[in-house]
C-alpha cells in the first residue's frame, strides 16, 4: 500500500506547460509516476512531448478526469491563480490535490480549504510543500526520487529539505510514503491526518514526524499520538534558536510571544512518548534503533 | 508585515471604520504645529510596532501646543522594548465612557478565521484571556461566508455588548471585516474601541498585520513598508531577494530550504555550547536553486557582517545537485574577490545528497585556503563553532 499515493494513481498536472511544471513533470515521469494529463485552457487539445511520452492537455480538470481517469492533481500554477486552480479541482471532485506553489495568500488558502471541506471529496496537500512520494510507486510533487528507496518508514514533515535530509539518512531502510505537508499557516493535510493514515497502512511500521516553530500543530499531533497511534513515532523539531516575532523562511514559521516555540513542541511530543532527536542525524539514529527493535 | 497605529487607522478610514484622524510627525516642532491645527487637547502617541506603549511612557496627554511639543520631544527617541521611537502620532483627545475590544485574525488551529470581542477593552487582551476568559468572546468565521450584519450581531451578542451600542458595534465589525478581507490582513485589532459621552463608537487604537504573500494584488501597500527599524544587513538582503534574518551570534549560516536552515541554526548553537558559547549570526535560505549568483549574494551579505567569524554553508542536494552548488561556491568566491570583497573568513562546507561526491571533488580541487569540507552536518557544525571561537 502506502498512503494517499500508490502505483495505481493517475496524475494530472495543473500548470504543466509552465517552466516549473514542465521540469517537474519530467522528473515525476522519470521516477515512474503515471502522468496522464496536463491542464491548460489555452492549450486544450494539444499534447506535449515529455521525454518521448505524449501527454494530452485538456481545457479543464473535469475534462481531464473524464478522459483519463486521473485521480491526483499536482498544482504548479503561480500564486495569483492558485485559488482558482484548486477550486476547479475541487469542483471536479478530484480525490487528491497537491499544491506545490509557494507564496499563496493565506486568505486564498483559507477559502479553498473550507471549500474542500464543504465538498468533502478532495484532500488537499500543501500549499507551499514538496508534495509526496511513495518510493518505487509514484511521486506527486518535487521530492527527489533518487535519494531514497521503498521501505517501511512513514514520514510527515513541514519542511521540504528536512524531508530530503531524513530520507537520505535512512535511505538503506526506505520509506512507504513521505509527505511534505508544507510550512504555511493553513495547510490542507496535517501531521495528524498523516499519522492516522500511516497507522492504518499495513506497509508502514514506524513514523518520523518533522515539525518546526509556529502554530500548535505539533502539540495537537502529540495529543493525538497519545490517544490514537500505536506504531512507534520518532520526532524532530526545528527552530530552537529562532527569535520571537521573525518569520523564518516559511510563512508559518514564526514564534508569536510565547506561542509556537520549538521547546513547547518538543515537550509535548516527549510527554506523548515520542522520542525527539536533537539533530536530524540523531533523529535518524533514533529511528534506526526503533526499526532494529521491531 | 505589521503596521504602525497611524497606518492601521488610515486603512480603517479607507474602509469606513470610524476612527480619528491625526498627524504623524518626526520632530517636536511639527508636533506643535499639528496640535495648533487640531486646536484642542491632544494625545501624543509613540509609533512603534510593539504593545505596552502607555506603560513605557509612550502615550501622553497635552493640553496646549507647547505641551504637545514638550511631550513629543520626550517620546521621540525613547526606547520601548528595543524599538526606538522615530515618529509620534498627534491626535485629538477623546473623552472615554467605555472601552471595548474587537479583532479578526487567522485561526491556524481551526484553519479558518476567528472573531474576538470583549466589553473589557483598553487593557492587554492576553490578560483578559487569562484572568477572565468568559469576558472574551471567540466566534469562528467560515471563510466561505465571511461576516455580514447577521454574523456581526452574533459576535456582539456572544460578547454581551450593552444594548445601546450593540447595533453600532455590529456595523463597525462589518467594516472591520471589510478591512481584514479587502487588505488581505492576518490580523485587524481595535483596542480600545470606545464609546464617547455622546454615545458614538470610535476605534481609538489599531493594529494590523498584512499578508506579504498577497502584496501582488495590493500595489498601494508598498507605500506602507517602513525600513526605519530594519537592520541594514536585512535591508541589503531583501534588496538582493534573499530570505535573511539577522541574529546576534558569530557563525554565518547559508543553507537551502527554510527547515534545513532553521535546523542548522540549532545544530550550530548546540555545538557552540562546547566552544565558548558561539551562536548563529543569521538565518539565510538561498532556496532550491543555489546558483553561483545567489550564492555570491548570500556570501556578500554574510561577509559584510562584522560579527561573523566563520561561515557554515550547509546544502542538501535534492533537486539541485551538489556539483552545481560547489561550482556556485567557487564562482561566488571568484566573483566577490573580483569585486574587491575580502573573502578571508573560514568557510566550512557540508554537501550531501545528489552528486555529493562530485561536489566535494570540485571544492577539493579549487584548493581555496578558506574552504574546509566536512562530511556530516553535526561535525561541520562543531568545526565551524570551533573556528568561530578561535
Amino acid at each position: 500500500m502506502a498512503i494517499y499515493l500508490t502505483q495505481d494513481s493517475k496524475v494530472l498536472v495543473q500548470g504543466m506547460t509552465g517552466s516549473e511544471g514542465m521540469k517537474h513533470t519530467q522528473r515525476m515521469l522519470a521516477s515512474g509516476t503515471n502522468i496522464v494529463a496536463g491542464v491548460n485552457p489555452r492549450k486544450a487539445g494539444e499534447s506535449v512531448d515529455v521525454d518521448g511520452k505524449q501527454i494530452p492537455v485538456f481545457g479543464s480538470v473535469a475534462e481531464a478526469m473524464t478522459e483519463t481517469g486521473a485521480d491526483v492533481s499536482v498544482v504548479f500554477v503561480p500564486p495569483a491563480f492558485t485559488k482558482a486552480a484548486v477550486v476547479e479541482a475541487i469542483d471536479a471532485e478530484i480525490p487528491l490535490c497537491v499544491v506545490i506553489t509557494e507564496g499563496v495568500p493565506v486568505h486564498d488558502t483559507a477559502y479553498f480549504f473550507a471549500y474542500s471541506q464543504q465538498s468533502g471529496k478532495t484532500r488537499i496537500i500543501g500549499p507551499n510543500c514538496p508534495g509526496l512520494i511513495s518510493p518505487g510507486k509514484s511521486n506527486a510533487g518535487i521530492i527527489p526520487a533518487t535519494i531514497s528507496k521503498a521501505g517501511r518508514i512513514g514520514l510527515v514533515s513541514k519542511s521540504g529539505t528536512l524531508t530530503y535530509q531524513m530520507m537520505y539518512e535512512l535511505r538503506d531502510l526506505g520509506f512507504s510514503t513521505a509527505v511534505g505537508i508544507g510550512g504555511d499557516p493553513i495547510i490542507g493535510t496535517t501531521h495528524i491526518d498523516c499519522l492516522q493514515a500511516f497507522e492504518d497502512d499495513p506497509e508502514t511500521d514506524a513514523i518520523v514526524m518533522i515539525g518546526e516553530i509556529g502554530g500548535d500543530a505539533e502539540e495537537r499531533a502529540a495529543a493525538y499520538i497519545a490517544e490514537n497511534i500505536t506504531k512507534p513515532v520518532v520526532g524532530y523539531v526545528a527552530g530552537f534558536t529562532a527569535p520571537e516575532g521573525k518569520t523564518m523562511g516559511h510563512a508559518g514559521a514564526i514564534v508569536s510571544g510565547s506561542a509556537g516555540t520549538a521547546a513547547a513542541k518538543q515537550e509535548a511530543l516527549e510527554a506523548a512518548g515520542v522520542k525527539v532527536g536533537k539533530t536530524p542525524s540523531a533523529t535518524a539514529r533514533l529511528m534506526r534503533d526503533v526499526i532494529e527493535g521491531l | 508585515m505589521d503596521l504602525y497605529e497611524y497606518q492601521a487607522k488610515e486603512l480603517f478610514a479607507a474602509h469606513d471604520v470610524p476612527t480619528q484622524s491625526g498627524e504623524v510627525v518626526t520632530v517636536a516642532a511639527d508636533a506643535l504645529a499639528a496640535a495648533q491645527r487640531i486646536g484642542k487637547t491632544v494625545v501624543v502617541k509613540a509609533q512603534v510596532k510593539v504593545g505596552g506603549r502607555g506603560k513605557a511612557g509612550g502615550v501622553k496627554l497635552a493640553e496646549t501646543p507647547e505641551e504637545a511639543a514638550e511631550k513629543a520631544e520626550a517620546i521621540l527617541g525613547l526606547d520601548i522594548k528595543g524599538h526606538t521611537v522615530g515618529k509620534v502620532l498627534i491626535t485629538e483627545a477623546s473623552d472615554i465612557e467605555e472601552e471595548y475590544y474587537v479583532s479578526f485574525l487567522l485561526d491556524r488551529a481551526n484553519r479558518c478565521f476567528l472573531a474576538m470581542a470583549s466589553v473589557e477593552g483598553g487593557v492587554e487582551i492576553e490578560e483578559v484571556a487569562v484572568n477572565n476568559p468568559t469576558a472574551l468572546a471567540k466566534v469562528l468565521i467560515d471563510p466561505l461566508n465571511g461576516v455580514d450584519k447577521a454574523k456581526a450581531e452574533e459576535i456582539v451578542a456572544t460578547a454581551n455588548f450593552p444594548a445601546d451600542v450593540a447595533d453600532q458595534v455590529a456595523d463597525v465589525l462589518v467594516t472591520l471585516w471589510d478591512t481584514f478581507v479587502g487588505e488581505d490582513a492576518t490580523l485587524v485589532e481595535v483596542n480600545p474601541l470606545v464609546k464617547d459621552p455622546s454615545g458614538k463608537i470610535l476605534a481609538l487604537d489599531g493594529k494590523v498585520t498584512l499578508d506579504e504573500n498577497a502584496m501582488f494584488r495590493h500595489p498601494d501597500q508598498a507605500a506602507l513598508v517602513d525600513n526605519a527599524e530594519t537592520d541594514a544587513l536585512e535591508l541589503k538582503a531583501t534588496e538582493l531577494g534573499l530570505n535573511y534574518v539577522k541574529l546576534d551570534g558569530e557563525v554565518g549560516i547559508i543553507g537551502n530550504g527554510a527547515g534545513l536552515v532553521m535546523s542548522t541554526l540549532d545544530v550550530v548553537a548546540y555545538a557552540g555550547e562546547e566552544f565558548g558559547g558561539v551562536k548563529p549570526a543569521n538565518f539565510l535560505d538561498i532556496g532550491g536553486g543555489a546558483s553561483a549568483e545567489v550564492m555570491a549574494n548570500g556570501l556578500d551579505v554574510i561577509l559584510g557582517d562584522p560579527d561573523v567569524k566563520a561561515v557554515f554553508v550547509n546544502v542538501f542536494g535534492g533537486i539541485t545537485s551538489c556539483d552545481a552548488v560547489a561550482n556556485g561556491i567557487v564562482q561566488a568566491i571568484e566573483l566577490l574577490t573580483s569585486q574587491g570583497v575580502a573573502v578571508t573568513k573560514p568557510l566550512v562546507c557540508r554537501l550531501d545528497g545528489n552528486n555529493a561526491d562530485e561536489g566535494r571533488r570540485i571544492l577539493d580541487e579549487a584548493e581555496h585556503d578558506i574552504i574546509e569540507l566536512v562530511d556530516t552536518m553535526d561535525d561541520a557544525a562543531r568545526r565551524v563553532a570551533e573556528l568561530a571561537n578561535a
